[in-house]
């Protein structure tokens, strides 16, 4: 098969989320260097906290601790002037034709996935979910070659299974969903810079200022009011399982821990330096608090669903400490606002 | 979270890779530290499957009770709801429901067993003949 090639130069990058491991890899490979996870999270404002109302996921709440998929890897690649090929297909043929062409001319791709199907992943990980991300880098001995970032090493699927999972169905159905950065110009220090300020500038709006009171910071007391209501109302083993899915959306492989909060923490540091503004690494220390709270009341949500705690005590104590999470969080994200980092 | 403090406790993610998690160095920097896992969240996991096994065991029974088809039971199985199913099999969820009858479900000829089939990763006999 012709399209039998590898990209030789291509560096597997290993990172805490998918999206972000895409993004950085890609960016890397185009030339850009300095990319780092921190970076591309922090610059795609990455941030977030929603409960969606009436959605359940795996019979749970439906709660996410960040942005919409694709957005990380859309805002980054514009702030930095990267035109991006985004491209989705009617049908499988069409889809692995598109990406047999790419992998020709050497060009290597990010590609959305469902997680079901994606059989080099331990059963256990294995449900329906659609916003996985990884890298197509190459075809051998009629397998594709794969870099999942979330992953130590690199890995590779047949040709069948890759068609797959390219077409899971569901939410956020992938639909052979194909990206990568096409022209990439040069990027000066000052536009890193401008990037890290709009990113931080959306992450302020989306955490503070977004209309409903189940998004941003707002969401997290939205939650913190469910679970005072969940041992009444769902009995203790339900109100466990939905613990223990808040703990597996905040602490999975995915999220750097802490929900995302220490992967935020480390962009503002880095963001210290690009900016010469050391008031940012006192906020990222803000966001070290809050991540560690996060970790604290998964604990205390384990407690829960292990059966060690009970009483309806115990979920006003959760609850109060999501609450307190959300001062945190909305103090740090008011300083950020207040920080007046120009343009 | 201090590097020293990242749990290193085994479970499932072994023999497929550490995981990267974000943590505080000796200078208060951050920098990336591969993890196993942790208990706390391996035991949200471990939760979370004892209660998709009772769900396929209640379906099984269901089967078993000529309540359910094996449509039901083997959507069940592979973790799926009814507008996922829909999805897979191109089916109106109006359809997919009717198909839980086993009534409905006998008389479905083989052309649409064989959509379920597919969506369900199984041989079209094997859906025809399970029995629970």
């Amino acid at each position: 098969m012709s399209y039998d090639s590898q990209i030789e130069e291509f560096q597997h990058v290993q990172t805490a989320h998918c999206e972000n491991g895409v993004t950085t890899a890609l960016l890397r490979h185009n030339g850009l260097d300095f990319m780092t996870e921190p970076l591309a999270f922090g610059m795609g404002s990455g941030l977030f906290y929603i409960q969606i109302p009436f959605l359940t996921v795996n019979n749970g709440p439906a709660i996410s601790f960040r942005t919409m998929p694709g957005a990380i890897f859309k805002r980054t690649c514009k702030a930095l002037g990267v035109e991006v090929k985004s491209k989705k297909f009617g049908s499988p043929e069409s889809a692995e034709a598109f990406l047999n062409k790419k992998i020709d001319e050497h060009v290597p791709v990010g590609c959305q996935v469902g997680v079901f199907h994606l059989t080099y992943f331990p059963k256990e990980y294995r449900f329906h979910f659609n916003a996985h991300n990884i890298i197509v880098f190459g075809h051998e001995n009629g397998r594709y070659q794969l870099s999942d970032p979330t992953m130590e090493v690199v890995t590779s699927l047949s040709d069948e299974e890759l068609s797959k999972v390219r077409f899971a169905k569901g939410t956020f159905a992938p639909k052979g969903h194909i990206y990568y950065p096409e022209k990439v110009g040069i990027v000066t220090e000052d536009m890193i810079r401008k990037g890290i300020v709009k990113g931080i500038k959306r992450n302020v709006r989306d955490m503070l200022h977004i209309p409903g009171s189940f998004a941003g910071v707002d969401g997290i007391r939205h939650t913190a009011n469910h679970v005072r209501k969940w041992r009444e109302k769902l009995g203790i083993k339900k109100a466990g399982l939905y613990l223990g899915q808040i703990v597996r959306m905040q602490e999975e492989i995915g999220t750097g821990g802490g929900g995302f909060r220490f992967l935020y923490a480390a962009f503002l540091e880095e963001a210290a330096a690009y900016m010469q503004d050391d008031r940012l690494v006192s906020i990222s220390e803000e966001f070290t608090r809050s991540g560690d709270m996060w970790r604290a009341s998964a604990i205390q949500m384990a407690g829960v669903y292990k059966g060690r705690l009970t009483e309806q005590k115990s979920f006003e104590d959760i609850a109060d400490r999501l609450v307190e999470i959300r001062s945190v969080e909305k103090e740090a994200f008011q300083k950020l606002s207040k920080l007046n980092l120009g343009k | 979270m201090k590097k020293e403090d990242l749990p290193q406790d085994p479970g499932a993610l072994d023999n497929f890779t550490r995981e990267v998690c974000y943590v505080k160095n000796q200078d208060g920097k951050y920098e990336t530290a591969l993890s196993r896992g942790w208990d706390v969240k391996k035991e949200a996991l471990d939760n979370a499957w004892v209660e998709v096994n009772k769900r396929i065991e209640e379906a099984r029974q269901a089967v078993i009770n000529g309540e359910k088809s094996p449509v039901f039971y083997f959507m069940e199985l592979r973790l799926m709801d009814v507008p996922l199913l829909s999805g897979y099999t191109g089916f109106l969820a109006f359809f997919v429901k009717r198909h839980f009858k086993p009534s409905v479900f006998k008389g479905l000829n083989d052309r649409k067993l064989g959509k379920y089939a597919e969506a369900f990763d199984i041989t079209l006999q094997e859906l025809k003949n399970f029995k629970g």
